[in-house]
C-alpha cells in the first residue's frame, strides 16, 4: 500500500465505497443523470400539484390540440391533457419500477446468498431453478401471465420480478462464492459467528455496491418493460395513464397529432438516459476506487 | 497433566475431481493435504509448525480452528473431541481458541471500522461490549485509542497485524493459532508482532501454535518445532536442538537454505534437487526420497517408521543424520 | 569502460490531489559492466518507482523531474517511446516477482519463448533451438516437454526459471530482477539465486537485484545500495554494508533481521514509527524521526553523501569529521 494511498484515505476517513459515490457525482454525466432522475422523482410525486388538469378528465371539444399555455403538451384523442397524463404516467412507472426492483433484489439477495454459501447440492438445485425461469422468453411469459391473471399493474410487476430476481440471484451468488473463502469471512466464522451474521455483516455489505449500480441501470429497463407491456395492452388498463399506453395511442393517432407519441416517448427516453448515466458514473467511480485505494 | 491440545493421526482431504474423471485419468478423487499428523501442546506452551508450500501446515491450522473438516483422526482440545462436535458446542469451543490469518489487512472486514471488528467476538458470544473494553484491547497490543475509528485500508501491515492479534485475544482464549504472523511485514516491523506474541504469552499464559516457513522467526518465538513435508511431520523436537543437530535431511536442508545476512557466512548448503512433488503424485516409500541427497534403495520402497529418541522428539527417516561434520556438511 | 547502468541525481514526482508526491529524490547509482548490484529497501522506499523510471514505465501522473538514466552509453530519459521499446526486452530485461503474471496463461511456453525473440531474424526452428538451450541452462528438466506446456502446468519455481530464461534470451546488457524469489519457498530461493550467479558468470551480463531479503542480497550481490523513503542512504560493497554499516538505518535494519541475532531472544529489535509522508518532505534528513542517533542538524539540514571509505558512501550528519559543539542527541529510541 503506497504512502500516498494511506494518507489520502486517512484524510478522507470514509468507508470505502462512499468515496466512489462522491466521485460519481463529480462526473458531469453523472450529475446530469442524477438531475434527470431527481426530476423524474419530483414530477411524479408532485404530479397533482404541477398539472392543472386531472389526467382522466375528458374535454371532448378539445381533442388533438397542440401545445398551448393551457395545455403544455396539447391534448389526446379524448381531450385529456397530455402534460398531466405524462406526469401521472411517471407515477405508474415508479409504482412498477420500485416495488418490482425492490422485491427482485430482496429475492435475489436471499437466494443468491443461499446458493453461494450452501452445500453443492443445494447450489445446483437453485441454479437449475434460476436457469429454468430465465429460459422462458419474456414476451411469451408476459402474454401467458396476462391471460391468466388479467392485465394490470400487478401483472407487470410480477413479470419483472420473474425476470430480474434470477439474474440478480446469479450475480449475488458469484460474488458470495468469491467472498466465501476470504480471510475476513473465515475470521468471523472462526470467532463463532452464526451464518446470518457472516452473511449479513461481512458478505452482503461487500457485494452490494456493484449490485446497486446494476440495479440503477436496470430501472430504465423495467420502465421500458412496463411501457412495452402497456403498449401491447398487457399492462395497466385505461384510463390510467402509463407512458406505454400513451405511446400506444400516439402510434394509433399519429396522423391526428404527433404530440401523443412525444408525450409517451419523451419521458421514457429521458428517464432511461438519466438512470443510465447515473449508473455508469457510479460504476466507473466504484471500480477504479476499488482497485486503487478504495 | 493432560495437554491443552492433542492431535492424533489427523488426515484432511480435498476433493479434486468427480468419480468419472478419476476413473478416466487413473488418479484419485481426492488429494490428501494432511496425512496423519500427531502432536500436542501443553498449557502455556508454544509449538511451531514449519514447512514449505504444499506441506499442509495451513490446513492443519484451519482444521484445528474448525474451518476445514477432518477426514479422520482426532483433535482433542481440553479433552473434547473437536472433529465430531455439533455447531452449538463448537461455538463454545471457539471462545477458547483464536486464529490469526496470513493476510493482515485481508483478515479485516473492509467495510467495518476497527472498533466494530474488535467488538465482534464479544457480540457473537453474547458478552457486553463497551468502548472501554475496545480501548483496553488496543492498549494491550500497543495501539492508540484513535485506531478504533479507522478502516482496514487505512492501516499499515504492522498495525493491521496487531488489530488481528487484539481481536484474537479479545476473549482471552487458551490457544492462539497464528498462520504466518510475519508474512508481508518488513524486517524492521516483524519484531513488533513477535515481541507482542511473546509478551502476551508471558502475561496471559496463552498456548500458541505458530505456522511459518521462516526458521529464523521460530528460534525467537517457539521452544518446540515440527517440520512438515507433504502433509506429514518428518521431525519434531526442541527448537534449539533441531537447529544444532537436525536428524532428518529435510530439516537440515531447510536450515541451510535460509541465506544469512552476511556475505562471508555462506553455509555449506545441503543440496536438495528438484521441487516439491505434487500431492497428486506422492512418491513411494519415504516421500522425501526424490529430493534427498542421501536416499538409498530402501528409501524408495519402504516408508520409514517414526523413531522417538527422547521424549517430545521424533523423526521419520531410515538413515538419519548423526552429526554435523567439521566442514559444516551433515552426513548420515 | 562505460557502466552498464548509470543513474545520476534522479528525482521523480507524481501529481496527486494532495500535492506533488516525491517517491524518488536525488537517487544516484551505478552498475558496472558484469557487476551484480543489489538494492535493499522496505515497503515505501521507492524501489518499484525506480524500476519503473528506468524502464520508462512511470504512470501517467508521474514524471522525471531531474537527473539522468543511461544504459551503456545511451541516455534513456530523452528517448521517445519507440526507441525505448527497442531497448526494453533487448538491451535491458526484467524478471518480476510473480511469474504467473509475466507469462501469458493462454499460450504455451514454447510459443512465448519464440515470440519474445521476434527482434532477431531467425527461423522458427532456430528460435526453438535457442529456447531449448536456454531452458536447459536455467535448470529446467525435460525442456522439450515443458515447451509444450502451459504456464499453469508448471510450478512456481519452474515458471520463474522460464521467466529468467526468457529474459536472458535477449542477451541483455542489464538484467533487472525485482523481488524474483519473494513468492517462492526457501529451498527454491537459493536455487534461483544460484542460477542468477551462474548466468552472470557465464554471460557477463550485469544484474540489478532488488529485494527486501537481506540474506539473499548478501549472498548474491557485489555492491549494495540501501534505500529509504525515496533516497539512497548508503552505498558500498556488500562487505561494507553488512560488516561496516555507516548509516543508522542500515545498522538498525541489519539489527532487526532475526537471522543475525545469535541467541533466541524474547525482545527482537524493531524500527518504531512509519515511513514519512512523501508529499510534505521534511527539510532535514529523511530518517530523523526514527533515528536513534538523531541530533541537532538532522531535522533542519539534509545530509550530503559523505565518503566513509573507498567506494562506500552514506548520507548522514554523524559522518562529518567534527561535530559542532552544541550537538545534542534529539531522540534516543533503543
Amino acid at each position: 500500500m503506497s504512502v500516498q494511498a494511506s494518507d489520502s484515505a486517512v484524510a478522507l476517513g470514509r468507508a470505502p465505497g462512499w468515496t466512489a459515490v462522491s466521485r460519481g457525482f463529480a462526473d458531469p454525466l453523472g450529475r446530469l443523470g442524477l438531475a434527470l432522475v431527481l426530476l423524474l422523482l419530483l414530477t411524479a410525486v408532485f404530479a397533482d400539484v404541477i398539472s392543472a388538469y386531472e389526467p382522466t378528465k375528458m374535454l371532448p371539444r378539445d381533442r388533438f390540440l397542440g401545445p398551448s399555455y393551457e395545455h403544455l403538451l396539447g391534448t389526446d384523442q379524448l381531450g385529456r391533457d397530455l402534460f398531466s397524463r405524462m406526469l401521472h404516467g411517471g407515477r405508474v412507472a415508479l409504482m412498477v419500477a420500485f416495488p418490482a426492483i425492490g422485491i427482485s433484489l430482496a429475492l435475489g439477495i436471499f437466494f443468491g446468498l443461499a446458493s453461494g454459501y450452501a452445500p453443492k447440492w443445494l447450489d445446483n438445485a437453485l441454479l437449475l431453478l434460476f436457469d429454468a425461469i430465465r429460459s422462458f422468453p419474456t414476451v411469451m411469459l408476459a402474454l401467458a401471465l396476462a391471460t391468466i391473471i388479467g392485465p394490470s399493474l400487478q401483472t407487470v410487476v410480477v413479470v419483472v420480478i420473474l425476470f430480474s430476481a434470477p439474474a440478480y440471484a446469479r450475480i449475488i451468488r458469484t460474488q458470495t462464492l468469491a467472498l466465501r473463502s476470504a480471510e475476513f469471512v473465515l475470521a468471523s466464522v472462526a470467532t463463532g459467528a452464526s451464518i446470518w451474521r457472516v452473511l449479513g455483516v461481512h458478505v452482503l455489505p461487500n457485494i452490494i455496491g456493484p449490485i446497486l449500480i446494476l440495479v440503477s441501470m436496470d430501472l430504465p429497463v423495467v420502465i421500458t418493460t412496463e411501457a412495452g407491456m402497456s403498449f401491447l395492452g398487457l399492462g395497466v388498463r385505461p384510463p390510467t395513464p402509463s407512458w406505454g399506453s400513451i405511446l400506444n395511442d400516439g402510434y394509433s393517432f399519429i396522423r391526428e397529432s404527433p404530440w401523443l407519441a412525444i408525450a409517451g416517448g419523451l419521458p421514457i427516453i429521458i428517464t432511461t438516459i438519466g438512470f443510465t448515466f447515473l449508473g455508469e458514473a457510479l460504476r466507473d467511480a466504484y471500480d477504479p476506487k476499488l482497485r486503487k485505494d478504495g | 497433566m493432560t495437554p491443552l491440545l492433542s492431535v492424533r493421526d489427523l488426515k484432511v482431504r480435498y476433493p479434486v475431481r468427480g468419480a468419472l474423471a478419476a476413473a478416466l485419468t487413473g488418479e484419485g478423487t481426492h488429494i490428501e493435504a494432511v496425512s496423519g499428523v500427531s502432536f500436542s501442546i501443553a498449557r502455556g506452551e508454544t509449538l511451531a509448525l514449519v514447512g514449505e508450500s504444499g506441506s499442509g501446515k495451513t490446513t492443519v491450522a484451519r482444521t484445528i480452528a474448525g474451518l476445514v473438516k477432518a477426514h479422520s483422526g482426532s483433535v482433542l482440545f481440553e479433552g473434547e473431541e473437536l472433529t465430531r462436535l455439533g455447531a452449538g458446542a463448537l461455538k463454545a469451543v471457539r471462545r477458547q481458541m483464536a486464529i490469526i490469518f496470513q493476510d493482515p489487512v485481508g483478515s479485516l472486514s473492509p467495510r467495518l471500522r476497527v472498533g466494530s471488528i474488535l467488538a465482534e467476538p464479544f457480540l457473537v458470544h453474547g458478552l457486553g461490549i463497551t468502548p472501554a473494553k475496545i480501548d483496553r484491547l488496543l492498549d494491550l497490543v500497543g495501539l492508540p485509542k484513535e485506531m478504533a475509528e479507522r478502516y482496514p485500508h487505512q492501516l499499515s501491515g504492522g498495525q493491521a497485524r496487531r488489530i488481528n492479534v487484539a481481536r484474537a485475544i479479545a476473549l482471552e482464549p487458551k490457544l492462539l493459532i497464528a498462520d504466518e504472523p510475519t508474512a508481508g511485514l518488513d524486517v524492521s516491523v516483524q519484531g513488533e508482532v513477535l515481541n507482542l506474541l511473546n509478551e502476551l504469552r508471558e502475561r496471559l499464559g496463552i498456548s500458541m501454535l505458530i505456522i511459518t516457513h521462516n526458521l529464523h522467526v521460530v528460534r525467537h518465538i517457539s521452544g518446540r518445532m515440527a517440520i512438515m513435508y507433504l502433509g506429514r511431520i518428518v521431525e519434531s523436537g526442541p527448537t534449539l536442538r533441531l537447529f544444532a543437530q537436525p536428524r532428518h535431511p529435510y530439516t537440515a536442508a531447510l536450515l541451510s537454505a535460509s541465506p544469512r545476512p552476511d556475505p562471508d557466512d555462506l553455509p555449506q548448503r545441503l543440496e536438495i534437487v528438484g521441487e516439491i512433488p505434487s500431492l497428486f503424485r506422492r512418491p513411494s516409500g519415504c516421500e522425501f526420497h526424490t529430493r534427498c541427497p542421501f536416499a538409498r534403495e530402501k528409501c524408495r520402497f519402504e516408508p520409514p517408521a517414526a523413531t522417538a529418541p527422547a521424549s517430545g522428539e521424533f523423526f521419520t527417516c531410515h538413515f538419519p543424520l548423526n552429526a554435523i561434520q567439521d566442514d559444516g556438511r551433515a552426513r548420515p | 569502460m562505460e557502466p552498464a547502468l548509470s543513474i545520476g541525481g534522479l528525482s521523480v514526482a507524481f501529481a496527486t490531489p494532495h500535492g506533488a508526491l516525491k517517491p524518488l529524490r536525488d537517487v544516484s547509482l551505478e552498475v558496472r559492466k558484469g557487476e551484480i548490484v543489489g538494492i535493499v529497501g522496505e515497503s515505501g522506499c521507492g524501489k518499484s518507482t525506480l524500476l519503473n523510471a528506468i524502464m520508462g514505465l512511470l504512470p501517467a501522473n508521474g514524471r522525471i523531474v531531474e537527473g539522468r538514466i543511461a544504459l551503456g552509453g545511451t541516455d534513456l530519459i530523452g528517448l521517445g517511446e519507440r526507441a525505448l521499446d527497442a531497448i526494453r526486452g533487448d538491451r535491458m530485461s526484467v524478471v518480476f516477482q510473480d511469474p504467473m503474471t509475466t507469462l501469458n496463461p493462454v499460450l504455451r511456453i514454447g510459443r512465448q519463448m519464440s515470440d519474445i525473440q521476434y527482434r532477431r531474424q531467425l527461423t522458427g526452428s532456430n528460435k526453438k533451438a535457442r529456447s531449448l538451450a536456454m531452458l536447459a541452462r536455467v535448470g529446467v528438466p525435460d525442456p522439450a516437454q515443458r515447451m509444450a506446456q502451459y504456464p499453469h502446468e508448471l510450478s512456481g519455481g519452474m515458471r520463474q526459471r522460464v521467466a529468467i530464461a526468457m529474459a536472458m534470451l535477449a542477451e541483455p546488457e542489464l538484467l533487472i530482477a525485482d523481488e524474483p524469489t519473494t513468492a517462492l519457498d526457501a529451498t527454491l530461493e537459493i536455487q534461483i539465486v544460484r542460477l542468477l550467479k551462474d548466468l552472470q558468470k557465464n554471460t557477463g551480463c550485469s544484474i540489478l537485484f532488488i529485494s527486501h531479503h537481506l540474506g539473499l542480497i548478501a549472498e548474491l550481490c557485489e555492491s549494495v545500495a540501501v534505500m529509504y523513503a525515496g533516497e539512497i542512504v548508503e552505498r558500498g560493497s556488500v562487505r561494507d554494508i553488512f560488516h561496516r554499516p555507516a548509516h543508522p538505518y542500515t545498522k538498525r535494519l541489519l539489527d532487526c533481521d532475526p537471522a543475525r541475532i545469535a541467541g533466541p531472544t524474547a525482545r527482537l529489535p524493531t524500527i518504531p514509527g512509519d515511513v514519512p509522508n512523501l508529499v510534505a518532505i521534511p527539510p532535514g534528513c529523511i530518517f530523523t524521526d526514527r533515528c536513534p542517533s538523531a541530533f541537532t542538524p538532522c531535522p533542519g539540514m539534509k545530509p550530503a553523501q559523505r565518503r566513509v571509505a573507498e567506494g562506500h558512501v552514506a548520507a548522514c550528519h554523524l559522518l562529518t569529521a567534527t561535530l559542532p559543539n552544541d550537538a545534542t542527541v534529539i531522540g534516543s529510541r533503543s
